[in-house]
């Protein structure tokens, strides 16, 4: 999905990169350098123990992205990298505490599962939700929070994947 | 064996010959070691030095340059050094001392994050946490610094792993998965390459650092002479073609002559070779070669259309490259284009005022006529673009500077780098006052250690290029540019440091000054160039004008 965002594009790139100490760091001092902007950026092992797959979610143009693309790959600790835009699922899990009573709560859980979101703590002034899915889902879900009050937020960060047989291989 | 003991063995297999380095307490193992090994350690008199020259001993050799230095002030002083080579992808391979892992972090005596520091200035650096990784990661490190596209690696090494006991068993090969440079060029990107300049009228040959760091100058020259077409190369690519040779136009950009610029401005196709295209060499880019399509031959993918549209990019390294585009072109008089150019050549040749008064340019034009053989360092700013239009430059790795970083206080070490490299050859440092102020305790190294480096002065007093921006572009207000250093006698520090000194105040005694410098093998010479004070680098190209708008002066 390429989004239309104030004249940018958004791109999602995925790196895979050595399993060691220091390489986020490489990552983030490469981007602060070059004046990438990153809009997020998660960190995970894979299927192998030795490798850590990356995605980034960048704000630019197509030749920013590129360049961002062909910098990543000129470090030694990094073994791949994909535009993973095209064609893929992307998804983000995010916690969302909302304020709610007893007039409100009943309201929220309904629309947490018209959006199959899970409640997974309950108070007396308020909600964690669990939502996952892909940007525009959740950025509609947490809008309607809104006028419940959204005392707290955490994201993860986006992954994403290819769909079909493609294969982002080291 | 011992950790340290390893480390220079390692060394020894690589083939390392010299180290450059000054010892300290987190490093005090490694040198334990040294102290019995073939190695030969020139103790440097600053760490940046140290570094400075490792670059110049790379630059001039080829070979990956080697420095040393201790933890803390050791390692942070080595950063410029760094920083330098990467901009010029320069190979080299620093090793730093570390406080003992069980004080990382703790903000022990003597502790710099060194790692953390450099990861932006380097290609690849390493803190070594495992004993069991040291060896591998040498291996690495001399793998990783002079293939692709060549540059620093530093690895941090922790006192105590210098001092533990490993088993020694160094790796023939390693594999990087990481890191696999390509080398060979696409064969369909070289054919339409071919097509490209087998349709120009007007091409010109843009030859970078690049062609000189392949090895590529004999398949350059030849690629010229096939189309045929003029080169101009940028200042680190000045020696891939003999500046002597007809179809050389010397370097262009903000201080290249005027010839060079406009041929390059009006050309309908620029093959550029290993070139980053910097702004310096560029002008600005929205007028850079208005008329022309590009091919950009690079080994870094980075480089392709970071700063210039490309329109047929061709990665990878440019001798195997040029061999195979030289191959299958054919040759195409473009008598117009050509005598073009060579109109440009005449009417507009580099000069300067013959007045009588002792005038830099003609100082270096003396050098090139007694000794143009001689290996030629340069400082940072005038005397760095004097150097580059005066001395033509016969054979790659010949004439060497810090173009990127632009680091004043390079030349006089990478000089003695390059002495190290090469004893036999004269080896010349042409600097200005401010510039040789940087690094002028290296004198102590050059008599310490006998090496014959001239260091010539082209003395104006001033911080010269600075100064000239602010005559041309800041009113005349002269602020900090002037060194208020006449009384300040050269010669004499020179002899201080044990070796000799000479100053020169007019044309007349320019030439025995030289003649008398280059008979001396044993000691540092530093000459002092009186110069004209307020003598300007022309042409010049305005910082953010196109290269077309260069501007010259009557004579």
């Amino acid at each position: 999905m390429r989004n239309n965002n104030a004249g940018k594009n958004k791109y999602s790139i995925s790196v895979l990169v050595e399993n060691k100490p220091g390489v986020l760091a490489r990552v983030a001092s490469l981007f602060r350098r070059r004046n990438f902007n990153i809009e997020s950026l998660t960190v995970g092992t894979t299927e192998k123990d030795d490798i850590s797959r990356m995605t980034i979610v960048v704000n630019g143009d197509l030749k920013t992205v590129e360049q961002v693309m062909k910098q990543l790959n000129k470090l030694i600790d990094v073994i791949k990298v994909s535009d993973v835009t095209e064609m893929s699922v992307e998804r983000e899990l995010v916690l969302i505490k909302v304020a709610a009573n007893s007039e409100t709560r009943g309201e929220i859980v309904e629309l947490a599962n018209i959006f199959r979101s899970r409640v997974v703590d309950v108070s007396k002034t308020s909600l964690i939700i669990e939502i996952t899915g892909d940007e525009d889902k959740i950025n509609a879900f947490i809008n309607l929070m809104r006028q419940f009050g959204i005392k707290e937020l955490a994201r993860t960060g986006k992954v994403a994947m290819q769909r079909g047989e493609k294969v982002v291989k080291a | 064996m011992r950790g340290a003991d390893a480390i220079v063995k390692a060394f020894e297999e690589e083939g390392v010959k010299h180290i450059f380095g000054i010892p300290g307490g987190a490093i005090i193992e490694v040198y334990d070691a040294l102290y019995d090994s073939q190695i030969t350690h020139i103790l440097m008199r600053h760490e940046q030095a140290a570094v400075h020259a490792a670059d110049g001993y790379a630059r001039a050799s080829g070979e990956t340059g080697v420095a040393f230095a201790t933890s803390g002030p050791g390692a942070t002083n080595t950063v410029t050094g760094i920083s330098t080579a990467y901009m010029d992808s320069s190979p080299i391979v620093v090793i730093t001392g570390q406080v003992p892992r069980t004080l990382i972090g703790n903000d022990a005596f003597q502790e710099a994050d060194i790692t953390g520091i450099t990861m932006p200035v380097t290609k690849h650096n390493y803190l070594i946490t495992d004993p069991s990784s040291l060896l591998t990661t040498i291996r690495e490190a001399f793998h990783i610094a002079p293939t692709g596209r060549p540059g620093p690696v530093l690895i941090d090494i922790p006192k105590d792993i210098t001092a533990a006991d490993i088993e020694y068993n160094y790796p023939k090969r390693i594999d990087l998965r990481g890191y696999k440079p390509k080398t060979k060029g696409h064969p369909k990107q070289i054919k339409r390459a071919a097509e490209l300049i087998m349709k120009a009228e007007r091409p010109i040959i843009m030859a970078g650092g690049g062609v000189i760091l392949s090895n590529a100058s004999a398949e350059l020259v030849k690629l010229a002479e096939t189309i045929p077409a003029h080169v101009v190369t940028t200042l680190m690519g000045k020696g891939s073609i003999p500046e002597t040779h007809p179809l050389c136009l010397g370097f262009v950009g903000m201080h290249g002559s005027k010839y060079a610029n406009y041929a390059l401005t009006e050309c309908d196709l620029v093959i550029a070779i290993g070139t980053r295209f910097s702004d310096r060499t560029t002008g600005k880019v929205e007028s850079f070669a208005p008329y022309a399509k590009v091919i950009h031959i690079d080994i870094d993918a980075a480089e392709i259309g970071k700063n210039v549209r490309v329109d047929v990019p061709i990665v990878g390294d440019a001798r195997g490259i040029l061999k195979e585009l030289t191959k299958i072109i054919e040759y195409k008089q473009r008598k117009e284009w050509s005598d073009r150019i060579e109109k440009w050549r005449k009417k507009y040749p580099l000069k300067y005022k013959k007045d009588g008064k002792l005038r830099p340019q003609y100082i270096i034009e003396k050098i090139y006529e007694i000794e143009p053989d001689t290996i030629v360092t340069t400082e940072v700013g005038q005397n760095q673009m004097w150097a580059a239009q005066f001395f033509k430059t016969k054979y790659p790795r010949q004439f060497i500077s810090s173009g990127g970083l632009g680091t004043m206080g390079f030349g006089f070490p990478a000089a003695i780098g390059a002495q190290m490299a090469f004893p036999e050859r004269n080896v010349v440092d042409i600097a200005g006052d401010g510039s040789f102020l940087m690094n002028i305790q290296e004198l102590a190294t050059c008599v310490d250690f006998k090496i014959p480096v001239k260091i010539v002065i082209m003395n104006n007093q001033f911080l010269g290029m600075v100064r000239q921006w602010q005559e041309l572009f800041y009113n005349e207000r002269y602020s900090a540019t002037c060194l208020r250093c006449k009384e300040m006698r050269f010669e004499k520090i020179a002899e201080g440091f044990g070796g000799i000194g000479m100053v020169v105040e007019r044309p007349s005694e320019v030439e025995e000054a030289l003649k008398e410098a280059f008979e001396i093998r044993d000691v540092p010479v530093v000459i002092d160039f009186r110069v004209e004070r307020l003598e300007n680098v022309y042409p010049m190209v305005p910082a953010g004008a196109g290269l077309n708008q260069i501007i010259d002066r009557e004579v």
